[in-house]
């Protein structure tokens, strides 16, 4: 088709697929060539709001366990978007190979065109190249992953009742987000694989005993003080540990927990990158569809609705707005690349001083994609937030002191806060500053076989008292036996005890 | 390699049904217990006439998991939009109750709603709504119900009436037909074919096979496209079903006595047993009287919309309900009744009769009869009487409904499922 052809194509507002074919084959070229990503074959769907709502209650899998907790998020956001106090996204996509993205039906042709460029190039070049998604995901086969893992919790609904079943992955998901592994690469997954090592775990639960619990009593003479704990070393991975240790559980109980631990090692990543994740989507859906224009692909028409897309996604209240409620990752993240580029082509004497690597050297395409296989948010920020951004987002920082009754400015938008600025933004995106540090302490393996789990506090934040018994409770559910948590390693320290009786 | 798209526009709804039935599971105690509220703010005739189904409020239903306390510890910010302050400005904290702002950063993944409403069907609703109810004396008549016939699909036949004819099915019969035929002299033709290559043929022998060959050729077009044998016919099949027919006899006092929140809760109670025989029975047919010193069979809306006043005498509403049993319904019928009065009567003579009519006519045909009186606190004469009766009796019962949260109540009593010993 020539180029005058695809500019009339797209400048209507009603598209078919042949619209987004036409389209992929410019953006694929421009993304390529101009951008250089590098990304996963796409699937493009297209979708109705109800299956919009769908994925957004699976947190975006395409396939699930079936569970209450998402049959609930359907029922709420169906009645948000109802009574129209959530708009849906455009676009909503998926971690896998191919890379899926589910698009709404009703978006115009500079919709379409945008969310192409967005998700199905942008997002889908950060799965594949970012480094925590390389080491901690596999797009291969989650797919295929979750897909055993509805057909394993069915069976065992129907073999130990649904009740049972419940039991379990309710207390599971109450603590997924201790159910990650933060250090060890996690094997690849495939359906064959699972089923395959199932086999074997069945087995081997036939046959071995767990040394840990060994009840033949010791001689006298070898019975010794107890002064090592176990763990050697606190485990942050509770619900690993728990699938492990745990002497009484099933090997389908144990199974479940893989099962709420796999999936949450799944979204670990996804939770660190929001910033960089949408900023390098953002930056890529903008920079295709300028250059589009430039080619001479796209109607001046075309492009005002485009830009008046482009600034609802990255629309930033000020913190005394009534819309506020944090900042837009897309904002940020946008803002952050886009203030790379322009350094890297016309630098100021204060890029210079701040990142004399890049201002100047007109790499700046070189530039994004290093930053995106190689950061997370609190890296990303802590390295790139520039201070030209945080003048232009007027950025300042708060200090909440739990003991003043005030709340004291500490930094703005100078040459003495910058920094601060910069470093404070980058801890609240750390992990660690979200939830709460919690870890399997010791076990008592000659007593009564007690857990006990240690917290830990930072800058002297406390836990909110009213989950606190309901989850200690849960976990004591799955352990078999009394569960106590203490705080800062202190065993005098109470802050809860499991007050089931065994 | 281009882009994959799949409309998935067309793809089958629902793909979230089942972790919608285990949310109801889950919450399902929590509808019940909003059932007094459900009743008492929606007419019980919007909840069995609406097809959008009902919407409930749930409260509750958390996620609970390890978190921060609000507002503990020493926490840094950053904020976006800075206008007017410097490095050192103050700003007091809301104090307790003066509403919290900030609390939660949008990165924060426990932001939660613990209240939502949920709207279930229709079905869904009667399900939770009976749950724990049953039908007094269900099996009495069930035994002895007339049988009804019903059709069903069961395969096909060779024979059958033309708007019967399985179409795809009898295209099938005849494609396989042409093709087994097709081959079959396909190999035949090629056969003479083969020999007409030979040389040495005689010119009579050439004549021959060349007319054979046209015959059979002839034979290969004229296979039919469609035979006798080819035709499929749908077939039906009547299998009995055992028919359990209701009618539900509604009585109501329209006297001068009678309120308007009277008659509303009253309309209510006769609702809520019409929606309960509704899931048992298949068909119901519900008769209205309406009386105060005459009783009249009305339909539904002069039933509960028109005014009248007077004096009440009650006994001709159940003189009138036994003629109706005995022109209209006869014992295949599973009959049940409700009255619903305030208990005034004309003079004590009235009630007595109307408890005499009760035993030694009407409960004898009937299968459970129930009376509500509204408001009083007083024993009415009416109440002393039937009161009295359902002691010596098995299948009438009495209430007293004061208001309309007390509707459910008193209904869950009447048909609480019996404990079995």
């Amino acid at each position: 088709m020539t180029k005058e052809k695809l500019k009339e194509m797209f400048s209507k507002s009603d598209w078919n697929s042949d619209t987004i074919l036409e389209a992929d084959i410019v953006i694929s070229r421009i993304a390529k060539e101009y951008l250089g990503l590098n990304t996963y074959p796409n699937q493009f769907e297209i979708v109705t709001s109800e299956q919009m709502l769908d994925a957004y209650s699976l947190v975006g899998l395409p396939i699930s366990y079936n569970h209450w907790k998402f049959g609930k998020d359907f029922v709420i956001n169906k009645s948000k978007y109802k009574r129209g106090q959530m708009g849906l996204a455009y676009e909503l996509v998926i971690n896998s190979n191919p890379c899926i993205s589910y698009n709404m039906e009703d978006n115009t042709t500079c919709l379409m065109l945008l969310v192409l460029a967005h998700a199905a190039y942008g997002h889908n070049h950060f799965f594949k190249n970012n480094y925590l998604f390389k080491q901690w995901t596999h797009a291969d086969g989650i797919v295929d992953y979750m897909l055993f893992a509805r057909e394993y919790v069915e069976k065992c609904e129907e073999k130990y009742g649904y009740e049972e079943v419940e039991r379990i992955l309710d207390a599971c998901h109450m603590i997924e987000r201790y159910g990650v592994d933060k250090y060890t690469k996690p094997q690849r997954m495939s359906l064959d694989k699972e089923r395959d090592r199932l086999k074997k775990v069945f087995e081997d639960d036939r046959i071995l005993v767990n040394d840990l619990w060994r009840t033949i009593p010791k001689n006298e003479s070898e019975k010794e003080e107890r002064v090592e704990r176990f763990p050697k070393q606190p485990e942050e991975n509770i619900l690993y540990f728990i699938e492990k240790n745990s002497p009484n559980l099933k090997v389908w109980q144990r199974e479940l927990i893989r099962i709420v631990r796999k999936t949450a090692q799944y979204f670990y990543p996804q939770g660190q990158t929001k910033v960089i994740n949408e900023g390098c989507a953002t930056f890529s859906h903008y920079e295709i569809i300028n250059k589009m224009y430039d080619e001479g692909y796209l109607t001046d028409g075309f492009m005002l609705e485009f830009f008046h897309n482009h600034s609802n996604v990255i629309f930033q209240p000020g913190f005394d707005s009534k819309f506020y409620s944090g900042l837009n990752p897309y904002t940020l993240g946008f803002n952050i690349f886009t203030d790379l580029k322009r350094m890297s082509l016309d630098p100021t004497e204060e890029d210079k001083e701040w990142f004399p690597d890049i201002a100047g050297k007109g790499n700046w395409a070189e530039t994004f994609r290093y930053i995106v296989e190689n950061f997370k948010d609190e890296t990303f920020v802590l390295q790139y937030l520039s201070p030209k951004v945080i003048r232009d987002m007027r950025l300042f920082e708060v200090s909440d002191e739990e003991e003043k009754r005030f709340y004291s400015i500490t930094s703005i938008h100078n040459k003495q806060g910058y920094k601060n600025v910069r470093k404070s933004l980058s801890e609240t995106y750390n992990r660690e500053t979200y939830i709460p540090d919690i870890q399997v302490f010791d076990i008592d393996i000659n007593g009564d076989r007690t857990l006990t789990l240690n917290y830990t506090s930072i800058d002297g934040k406390r836990l909110n008292p009213k989950d606190v018994d309901v989850v200690i409770d849960n976990i004591s559910l799955l352990w078999g036996f009394p569960v106590t948590l203490i705080e800062s390693g202190d065993e005098k320290q109470v802050l809860s005890m499991s007050d089931k009786l065994f | 390699m281009g882009i994959n798209i799949v409309d998935k526009r067309n793809n089958p709804k629902g793909k979230s049904s089942p972790n919608r039935q285990k949310l109801l599971k889950r919450i399902g105690h929590k509808i019940k217990k909003a059932m007094p509220d459900i009743i008492k703010n929606n007419g019980v005739k919007d909840l069995t006439s609406s097809k959008k189904g009902v919407k409930i409020p749930v409260k509750g239903i958390n996620e609970p998991q390890f978190s921060y306390e609000g507002g503990s510890g020493d926490n840094k910010r950053v904020h976006p939009g800075n206008k007017e302050y410097t490095p050192g400005d103050k700003i007091r904290k809301p104090r307790e109750g003066e509403g919290k702002g900030g609390q939660k950063g949008s990165n924060d993944p426990t932001i939660t709603e613990d209240d939502f409403t949920i709207s279930i069907s229709r079905e869904e609703f009667l399900e939770f709504f009976f749950d724990d109810l049953e039908l007094p004396d269900m099996i009495k008549k069930h035994l002895n119900s007339v049988v009804d016939f019903k059709q069903r699909r069961a395969g096909f036949t060779n024979a059958g009436t033309p708007n019967r004819l399985n179409v795809v099915k009898s295209y099938k019969n005849s494609m396989s037909r042409k093709m087994a035929g097709d081959i079959f002299y396909d190999k035949k033709i090629k056969e003479v074919e083969d020999k007409l290559k030979d040389n040495t043929l005689t010119q009579n022998e050439v004549d021959d096979l060349n007319k054979e060959l046209k015959k059979l050729i002839n034979m290969k077009n004229s296979i039919n496209f469609m035979e006798e044998l080819d035709l499929r016919y749908n077939n039906y099949e009547q299998y009995p079903v055992p028919v359990t027919s209701a009618v539900m006899f509604s009585i109501m006092d329209v006297s001068a006595s009678m309120g308007e929140k009277e008659k509303d809760i009253s309309k209510r109670f006769f609702m809520l047993l019409y929606m309960f025989l509704t899931k048992q029975y298949e068909r119901i047919e519900i008769v209205f009287i309406r009386h105060h010193t005459a009783a009249k069979e009305v339909d539904e809306d002069e039933f509960f919309n028109s005014r009248e006043s007077g004096g009440t005498i009650v006994l001709p509403a159940l003189e009138l309900m036994d003629k109706i049993i005995n022109d209209r319904y006869s014992s295949e019928w599973n009959i049940y009744a409700t009255q619903a009065s305030d208990g005034d009567v004309w003079d004590n003579s009235d009630a007595i009769g109307c408890a005499e009519i009760l035993r030694d006519k009407l409960l004898s045909k009937i299968q459970y009869m129930i009376y509500i009186e509204v408001v009083r606190d007083r024993h009415s004469d009416l109440w002393e009487q039937y009161s009295n009766l359902e002691g010596n009796v098995t299948n009438f019962k009495v209430g007293k409904i004061k208001n309309n949260t007390e509707i459910w109540d008193v209904f869950k009593d009447f048909f609480k499922k019996k404990v079995k010993s």
